[in-house]
């Protein structure tokens, strides 16, 4: 069991990174909006996004 | 309010009642007989089409007409798919909206917005207006991102802001605005004051609060039930004190950082002499995790860090949520400082033909002139000039009068039909407008702050708590000295009052989650409370009962002319003018008849005349008409209109008049549906209006309110509210307009309607986004389930602390068993609150 010693400290280190990448998000802004990326990736479909570079490059808006 | 006098703009009025057009009107998407892009009827006769998604749909108007061609040839028809709610309606195009934006693309406006990161690159956050439904926010996206000169742009769903980059030399703001508005969509820019930047930096420090003390949270859980499964079945003594020291170790950043905010409360309550509910919470924080640590030290006595962190993350998420929605209600109503315009035509002389000044400069004396569609910057009277008035922001009266020289002017209205000469007379401060703002500021000082329930029980029972802790170690200290230190912490913390403190705002945050998702924003978590002993139901009438606009009602036409070509000609000549009659009149008339209008003459507050292949016609009320041709209106037509409550404009030639049209301001959809639901809860209904005692009556009638009181004044709206508090009765107000602000600050509890002026939004404790009336008897009903889930946790946890105390006090309660019991009632209340959310 004395293999909890070596475990437990690698599991804490795991934890520091972990809170810093949630802190990193924070910061990112990551939860400011939590409603809208939900729909967004349903509506973002191939078809369209081509479209819109076809049309970019067509300079029409 | 001073800020409201500096960033203004006359676009925001006018989007404002656009956005409320569509209110109440929900049909299916895409139902036979309603517009496919907004959802409102298609008028009889009226014919566009627009191929979407492989089929030709209906429009209502050339305005949704344009707004959908311009979706379709960006390419976005996935748009249509996948929205949920209709669009706003693309009909009341403003015609002043393409100058108007280019006020934007003044140096001296831009500074105040626009931010420059490098010399090509700018960057403005926009506020937008018209977003129905997430489809929107999409559609806006992809849209502006796909504008040439468009670096990057991001729209926020919960606060309707889109922050977008752009290269100066490629594209201006204006065109970003204006192409904005081509897709049916208000766009204005804001700039993010302060108090909106400190609300961001509050923000983000709780959700790493949040974050640290669900994470530590999760580590000390797993700890803790290894050690409860060791204490079962047999420990080594250094696992045990290892898992012990381990656990003491990640509850610190819980207790140093995460808790940080109840300690401050505490410490502030403390320092003026006042008990809430912070400090009770701060001490069973200490108390548990001091004597825990004491044990750790000691290396016997039980432990409760467990507790301490799902405590603090508990109080934590609901205190988040509950801020998050406040945040949310403060973003929706921060138009209010854009009421006034930002620029104005100062005239230096008689004959000069003026010259574009920031409106903040204006000083008392100076000569303004105000074109039609233009907000008035200041208070002033007119120098020279007609015109019809829309004072609709400051009185809550929907149709403009026609004022003329020497009348006053209010700073806020919209100049309608002529170009007015104004001579300044109020500015900053001492208008009416910053009057009515600082009045409504009153108000909501004056409201009496609502204690708590939690607070009150809070200070009750820490009072007693202490008490007995007290007694109790004064008794074993006499009794029994060795154990006296023991039994006291026991009592401690089977008394730590986590569950009593969780019981109303878990409940709360659940229901505000609640009404969130049916359209209800309550900005004040404490008229869920009130909202319970509402006695008294008063409502405005226009723009809440009703739709606030006026809609044709009927056509009286001469024998000798058919009802639809009056209407096509009258649409044809009252497209020149910017009344709201006549934009009513153009719309339901869809076609106009294709002639050539030559010759307009307006006249405010008549009508206006005009050529039409060599024919002069005339169209406005019956007195100019009567005034201005030959033409006798024929009796039995004003019969009809002998009524107060409707509006009649007369077509006529020179010789005969051809047709009447009334209009009429149109019920919502479910206002009778509503009333009656209320009426079988047992409330009192009333109906408070501006309007006359006519149009007052007819409301009355069709929804079946029998108390109904008309031509009231703002402040007589506020005495008829305070007389009712003064009987003993809890008044819910329902209102819209600025001039229900001050009602509805005063009422016990007040809800505005989600197209309703910003005052009014600012001022009411519940907002309605989705403009559904039936949402009121929803939130009165999800009130009463709260206040019982409330009850049933207060009386669970004061069940829970009163019961274990004594048992405590006697040295019977084992500490696991203490540990374990203030789990187990903590979890069963936010169990219980979560029931709301289903």
């Amino acid at each position: 069991m004395e293999i909890i010693y070596l475990l437990i400290p690698i599991s804490l280190i795991l934890l520091g990174g972990i809170v810093w990448i949630l802190l990193w998000a924070v910061r990112d802004g990551q939860y400011d909006d939590l409603e809208g990326p939900a729909h967004r990736i349903l509506m973002d479909e191939d078809k369209i996004v081509d479209r819109q570079k076809n049309s970019r490059r067509g300079g029409a808006g | 309010m001073r800020v409201a006098l500096y960033v203004e703009s006359v676009l925001t009025k006018t989007m404002n009642n656009e956005v409320t057009d569509e209110s109440g009107v929900r049909l299916a998407l895409g139902l036979d007989g309603a517009c496919f892009h907004c959802g409102l009827p298609v008028p009889a006769g009226f014919d566009a089409r627009v191929r979407i998604d492989g089929e030709e749909r209906a429009m209502c108007c050339h305005g949704c007409q344009a707004v959908a061609e311009a979706i379709i040839a960006a390419g976005h028809e996935n748009f249509y798919r996948v929205r949920t709610e209709p669009s706003p309606s693309g009909q009341d195009l403003v015609p002043g909206f393409l100058r108007e934006a280019e006020v934007y693309d003044v140096p001296e406006i831009q500074s105040q917005f626009v931010h420059s990161p490098d010399a090509q690159t700018r960057e403005a956050s926009l506020i937008l207006e018209g977003i129905t439904c997430a489809a929107c926010v999409w559609l806006n996206e992809q849209y502006i991102a796909g504008l040439p000169g468009v670096r990057d742009v991001h729209v926020n769903y919960a606060t309707q802001r889109a922050l977008v980059r752009w290269d100066d030399s490629r594209i201006r703001l204006s065109e970003i605005l204006q192409a904005i508005q081509k897709i049916g969509y208000r766009a204005l820019p804001y700039n993010p004051d302060q108090q909106q930047e400190a609300h961001r930096r509050q923000r983000r420090q709780q959700q790493r609060r949040l974050a640290i003390a669900g994470l530590f949270g999760m580590q000390v859980m797993m700890l803790s039930i290894s050690l409860y499964a060791g204490a079962w079945s047999g420990m080594e003594h250094d696992f045990e004190q290892f898992f012990r020291w381990l656990n003491l170790g990640l509850t610190l950043p819980v207790l140093l950082y995460s808790a940080v905010p109840f300690f401050q409360a505490a410490w502030r309550d403390l320092k003026r002499l006042r008990v809430a509910m912070d400090l009770p919470v701060s001490l069973a924080i200490a108390v548990a995790f001091g004597s825990s640590a004491v044990a750790t030290l000691r290396g016997q006595g039980e432990i409760y860090f467990d507790s301490v962190v799902m405590f603090v993350f508990f109080l934590s998420a609901s205190r988040y949520f509950e801020s998050m929605a406040r945040q949310r209600c403060a973003a929706s109503v921060e138009k209010l400082v854009q009421s006034m315009p930002l620029m104005t035509t100062l005239l230096a002389s008689d004959d000069d033909a003026g010259e574009a000044v920031a409106a903040a400069r204006l000083a008392i004396g100076d000569q303004v002139l105000i074109r039609p569609g233009e907000t008035v910057p200041a208070d002033g009277e007119i120098e020279s000039g007609q015109s019809d008035i829309d004072e609709s922001l400051l009185s809550g009266e929907s149709i403009p009068l026609a004022r003329g020289p020497g009348d006053r002017l209010l700073g806020g209205s919209i100049n309608v039909t002529n170009p007015l000469r104004m001579r300044v007379d109020a500015v900053g401060a001492d208008t009416v407008m910053a009057e009515i703002q600082r009045t409504i500021e009153r108000a909501q000082a004056d409201k009496p702050p609502l204690a708590r329930l939690a607070d009150r029980v809070a200070a009750h029972f820490i009072s007693i708590v202490l008490l007995i802790v007290t007694c109790v170690a004064a008794f074993w200290w006499w009794q029994e000295p060795s154990r006296w230190f023991e039994i006291a912490l026991a009592v401690l913390i089977v008394s730590c009052p986590c569950a009593l403190s969780l019981a109303t705002p878990t409940a709360i945050s659940a229901a505000l989650g609640r009404m969130q998702g049916s359209g209800l924003l309550v900005k004040q978590a404490a008229a869920l409370e009130k909202m319970n002993h509402v006695t008294h139901v008063v409502f405005d009438k226009t723009g809440t009962l009703t739709l606030g606009k006026p809609r044709l009602e009927k056509i009286v036409c001469d024998s000798a002319f058919e009802a639809t070509q009056c209407l096509r000609l009258a649409a044809s000549l009252e497209l020149h003018s910017e009344h709201p009659l006549a934009r009513a009149l153009v719309r339901e008339a869809g076609d106009i008849e294709a002639g050539d209008v030559t010759q307009i003459a307006n006249v405010a507050g008549g009508g206006l005349s005009a050529r039409i292949d060599g024919q002069q016609y005339f169209i406005g009320s019956s007195d100019f008409i009567a005034a201005s041709s030959e033409a006798r209106i024929p009796s039995d037509w004003l019969d009809g209109i002998a009524d107060d409550a409707v509006t009649a404009v007369v077509l006529a030639r020179a010789d005969c008049a051809m047709a009447m049209f009334t209009f009429a301001d149109r019920l919502r959809d479910d206002a009778h549906a509503l009333i009656d639901r209320l009426r079988q809860m047992g409330k009192s209904i009333v109906l408070m209006t501006g309007d006359r005692l006519a149009s007052a009556a007819r409301v009355a009638d069709a929804t079946g309110i029998s108390d109904y009181r008309a031509q009231m004044s703002p402040q007589e709206k506020m005495q008829a509210v305070q007389a009712l508090q003064a009987d003993g009765a809890c008044v819910l107000m329902v209102g819209d307009g600025i001039n229900d602000a001050p009602v509805l600050s005063n009422a016990d509890v007040s809800i505005a309607m989600g197209g309703a002026s910003s005052l009014a939004k600012t001022s009411a404790d519940i907002v309605l986004i989705a403009n559904q009336l039936q949402a009121v008897a929803a939130a009165i009903d999800m009130s009463a389930r709260t206040q019982s889930i409330i009850r049933q946790n207060m009386a669970w946890a004061l069940m829970y602390n009163f019961g274990a105390i004594p048992a405590a006090a006697m040295g019977l309660v084992a500490p696991w068993l203490a540990a374990i019991g203030m789990s187990v009632s903590s979890l069963i209340v936010v169990l219980n609150a979560m029931r709301l959310i289903r």
